[in-house]
């Protein structure tokens, strides 16, 4: 009776959290769709509190029920104490870095989950195919933590962004899963009746996930990690997903699942916008070939500067302006007086807007989300598709801390280490006003051919100064 | 090698091929320069200024036996016998129109440059001749009808009445009618427009001109830069159109044309007769037929209604010294197509498809009509793979579309079998798991694949929180005996419900800075 009570509110979880992920697919509902995220992990919770009091209630070999609602009440409020203040201290613009870190979490609890299945089989009993789940979920498991530490390092600029090019990359992954499977079945043959063995072998299966985690993620040049994030975000779910296998829980596996199959599908969309191939992506190792310096032709040229005073003129007489916004703005934190300016030039009369590449900053979203931070109207923000169009008949475009999503040598130059990705088109418009701080390539290594075409100028400083003087410029 | 530059001789040419300002431009290209007395007088350029600039001035048997000669207009039959053997000319031709002056062309074995076959690609523009001509004599039209309109183009208030302003419809918005919508414009006149194309509506808004279409009709979009024939319903919608129209306005400037065909009739006599008395037509197509019924080339006819019809047809040439300053710019920039190494050495390169589309006769070949070259022109982007019948294309990509699917039937039945055999070899338990299992991965890529771009970050927070449900598992560990086990779970736990809480908040906050203007 109870059980199946639990299993119902289950179910309404697992409704909820698909509910969930649907309303956030679009603007309108998206609010709606995180609060049934909440109420449906609440519910969760309450159903699992209850199943595992009375686990504890029923069975031998449990805590008492007193001492295990302790343990609940203290790593909830441990989870709230610790999660609460840096969900809301953490800056818009080291989002990815967080999300990161909070994959890492997720993929060390399901290796502990896995070990503590292997040690206590629990009410399924254990059997081969809770030994194959077993080391499954610790493989995902540790593959997704270390990946997550690396991606949070070199997001957060602790670890070098450059890809780590080991000699026989692809063999050494390719060993390590033979490996696995090898220790896997071993694993599975003398685990159950081998108490030591099988602890010896879950670990090595532990550290190998452990190892491709940490050499996949490291092997993926900087400039690539928002689809990396994503695909983390993925495997973090196929883990979530793998202990639900193991404890037979199918509120664990269609969640899992959930979050498994559409970080996957976001992965594909964002490499699509990229013009990646998806399977290199999952095999890690991505990134590589792009991250290697310019193989594409040196190019140099003439390139004018122009001053914050100039272009607050050139805004000012301007019809139709475009801001290209990419990870350089987000370093700045240039977000709010970009956005005053935008405020100002719109007041003014001047059609204001802003082109967004699928991939610009590190993290998909990341630009679309700062400027929402900065109360830039979500509307007059507009994705690369929408307005690749309308940089022909537009007046001045700025490119506030983009370079590669802007750079002319994907469609033009057939060498170049991004051909063939698609990039806002901004050298059509009449004007180009590049906010940069030095002529330093961006993160692709790729010199950009932009700076030196005819109508581009460059500003030079840093971004949100460079806004400031011009919003001066326009306050007299 | 030595250009030169004859006195234009039919009737009424005002220009002339080359300025002192180019001569001296093509004289650092390595080229000499000579030039017939008294070819620029009519466009204010005296004699003695070309020799400043260092030019020769000859007698008018020695200007045309230079290798290289530069004109406006096509040369007369005279001219063509003057001109050497194995020679090269360079001027306006309309080869479309003018197939007897090809064959004579070619049969001196003269290589001819035709100034008015430049293809319309990007790269051309700077020696694009109709262009530049069109763009004065739309300026120009306008003036003329100015000339003739007995009113104000800008409404006034005035302190002895007030005065509307003109109403204009300029038909046709290549860069003549362009043109003349920017000129009417700065007059102060309403301006309307219409053209058979409907991507140029924006051109005409950003001249300051409002773009009127005849009622909704399958329009073309342009695929070479050029206007084509229209077909029945939309000429009557048209026709429909420009009645309305004729009643309202005062002044109509017709600026049709049809590369290689008669000028299209627009207004017919009893559209014409319609108008206001005192109202101005020009039209700018008069020398090809006209747009208008009743206009006459080359003179001003008044209706019996009062309607002035104008249609000269040497609008450009009426701004002499500033169409023979563009002329002779655009002669220089094919100059530099063809001298590329500065050297005064000519070289006829065809591969390159702007002096292949310009070469009509090369030393008797007849290269005209040129290979149709794909244009920049319009609005749409035109990726099209040459030489491939869209036929081949379509069954092609069937083809591979149809290949593709097979493939992935293959696949999937692949995958199915195998799924059925593990399935069938697996515990009970398991299959009521994976039956879960495949159910879910299947909703969570349809929940997700329309997401849109601004939401990817708050949806990866949000997934990121929910696959915190990892806590759950490890909340049913927590009661374990196992101290080994009781500690895992304690920090599994801890750590996931930290993602919990914070990846929750975290999305909360993003959602809650979306915001739509109100």
């Amino acid at each position: 009776m109870l059980l199946q009570f639990v299993q119902g509110l289950y179910i309404v979880a697992g409704v909820l959290f698909i509910l969930s992920l649907a309303g956030l697919s679009k603007q309108t509902t998206a609010r709606l769709g995180n609060v049934a995220g909440m109420i449906g992990m609440g519910l969760a919770l309450v159903a699992t509190v209850i199943h595992s009091l009375n686990i504890s209630a029923t069975e031998d070999d449990r805590l008492p029920v007193w001492v295990t609602l302790v343990l609940i009440v203290a790593v909830l409020g441990i989870g709230a104490f610790l999660g609460t203040p840096i969900a809301r201290k953490v800056e818009m613009t080291q989002m990815p870095e967080l999300i990161a870190a909070f994959h890492s979490f997720v993929g060390m609890a399901a290796v502990l989950v896995g070990f503590n299945s292997f040690a206590v089989p629990g009410e399924t009993g254990g059997g081969a195919v809770h030994m194959v789940e077993v080391a499954l979920g610790v493989l995902i498991g540790a593959y997704t933590f270390t990946g997550s530490v690396v991606a949070y390092l070199k997001l957060s600029a602790k670890m070098k962004s450059q890809p780590l090019m080991l000699p026989g990359r692809n063999l050494i992954n390719l060993t390590g899963f033979v490996g696995f499977l090898a220790l896997m079945v071993w694993f599975v043959t003398v685990g159950e009746h081998n108490a030591l063995l099988g602890w010896v072998l879950i670990i090595a299966i532990a550290l190998i996930g452990f190892a491709l985690g940490y050499h996949m993620v490291a092997a993926i040049g900087g400039g690539d990690m928002p689809v990396v994030v994503s695909m983390l975000n993925s495997y973090s779910g196929w883990a979530a997903a793998a202990a639900g296998f193991m404890l037979n829980n199918n509120l664990l596996i269609i969640t899992g699942s959930l979050v498994g199959s559409s970080g996957a599908i976001l992965s594909y969309i964002m490499c699509r916008a990229m013009n990646r191939s998806f399977i290199s992506v999952i095999l890690g190792g991505f990134g590589s070939e792009g991250g290697q310096v310019s193989s594409g032709a040196e190019e140099t040229g003439e390139h004018r500067e122009i001053d914050a005073a100039t272009t607050a003129e050139m805004l000012w007489n301007a019809k139709s302006v475009i801001i290209t916004p990419g990870y350089g703005m987000a370093v700045a934190k240039a977000q709010y007086p970009v956005a005053d300016l935008t405020a100002k030039l719109r007041a003014h009369g001047v059609k204001v807007r802003f082109g967004v590449h699928p991939v610009a900053g590190r993290l998909p979203g990341h630009m679309n989300v700062l400027l929402a931070e900065a109360h830039v109207p979500y509307d007059i923000v507009l994705e690369m598709d929408e307005i690749n169009d309308d940089f022909a008949e537009t007046d001045v475009v700025l490119v506030i801390g983009a370079n590669d999503t802007v750079n002319p040598a994907a469609l033009e130059d057939p060498n170049s280490p991004i051909a063939g990705m698609p990039v806002l088109e901004v050298w059509k418009a009449e004007n180009v006003i590049v906010f940069k701080r030095s002529m330093a390539t961006g993160y692709a290594g790729v010199q950009n051919p932009l700076f030196f075409k005819e109508n581009t100028h460059m500003l030079f400083g840093d971004a949100k100064e460079r806004v400031d003087d011009i919003l001066k410029a326009l306050g007299k | 090698m030595q250009i030169g530059i004859p006195l234009e001789t039919l009737h009424d040419e005002t220009r002339v091929a080359a300025t002192p300002k180019t001569v001296a431009q093509l004289i650092k290209l390595g080229h000499e320069v000579i030039v017939e007395a008294g070819a620029g007088a009519k466009s204010a350029y005296p004699d003695a200024e070309y020799a400043a600039a260092g030019a020769t001035i000859v007698g008018r048997a020695k200007a045309w036996s230079a290798p290289v000669v530069a004109k406006i207009n096509a040369p007369t039959d005279a001219e063509i016998g003057q001109l050497p053997e194995g020679g090269m000319l360079i001027s306006l031709i309309a080869p479309a129109r003018n197939p007897e002056l090809l064959a004579k062309l070619n049969q001196r074995k003269l290589t001819v440059l035709a100034m008015d076959a430049v293809p319309r690609i990007s790269r051309a523009q700077a020696l694009d001749v109709l262009s530049s001509m069109a763009n004065i004599a739309g300026y120009r039209a306008v003036v003329e009808a100015a000339n003739e309109f007995g009113s104000f183009f800008t409404g006034q208030v005035t302190a002895a009445g007030k005065v509307p302003p003109a109403k204009v419809l300029v038909a046709g918005a290549g860069v003549a009618g362009l043109a003349a919508i920017g000129t009417a414009k700065s007059l102060g006149a309403i301006v309307r427009a219409t053209d058979t194309r409907p991507e140029v509506g924006e051109q005409v808004a950003s001249m300051g001109g409002e773009f009127v279409s005849p009622r909704a009709i399958t329009q073309q979009v342009s695929a070479d830069g050029y206007a084509k024939e229209m077909g029945d319903d939309y000429k009557a919608a048209a026709a429909e159109l420009y009645a309305e129209q004729a009643k309202d306005v005062d002044i109509v400037i017709t600026t049709a044309l049809i590369p290689g065909k008669p000028a299209p009739r627009l207004l017919t006599a009893d559209m014409v007769a319609s108008m206001r008395p005192g109202s101005v037509i020009v039209d700018m197509a008069a020398a090809n037929g006209g747009n208008v019924e009743g206009s006459r080339p080359d003179e001003v006819v008044t209706t019996t209604n009062g309607v002035k019809i104008i249609g000269y047809t040497d609008l450009a040439g009426r701004l002499p010294t500033q169409a023979s300053q563009l002329y002779g710019t655009n002669v220089v920039n094919l100059f530099k197509l063809l001298t590329p190494a500065k050297d005064g050495e000519v070289t006829v390169d065809l591969g390159d498809v702007v002096v292949r589309g310009m070469t009509v006769t090369d030393n008797g070949e007849l290269l005209w009509p040129p290979p149709p070259v794909q244009v920049s022109a319009a609005a749409v982007p035109a990726v099209v793979e040459p030489a491939e019948d869209p036929a081949v294309r379509t069954a092609r990509e069937a083809r591979a579309a149809a290949g593709k699917a097979r493939n992935r039937i293959v696949m999937s039945a692949i995958a199915a079998a195998l799924v059925i055999l593990a399935v069938t070899f697996s515990p009970a338990s398991f299959v009521g798991a994976f039956t879960v299992f495949a159910l879910a991965v299947v909703v969570g890529f349809y929940v997700v694949s329309g997401v849109s771009h601004s939401l990817h970050t708050p949806l990866m927070a949000q997934t990121n929180a929910i696959s915190g449900i990892i806590l759950v598992g490890a909340l049913l560990q927590l009661g374990s005996t196992n101290i080994a086990v009781l500690v895992m779970s304690f920090i599994a736990a801890t750590i996931a419900s930290i993602n919990i809480f914070g990846g929750f908040l975290v999305s909360y906050r993003m959602l809650s800075m979306f915001k739509k203007e109100a």
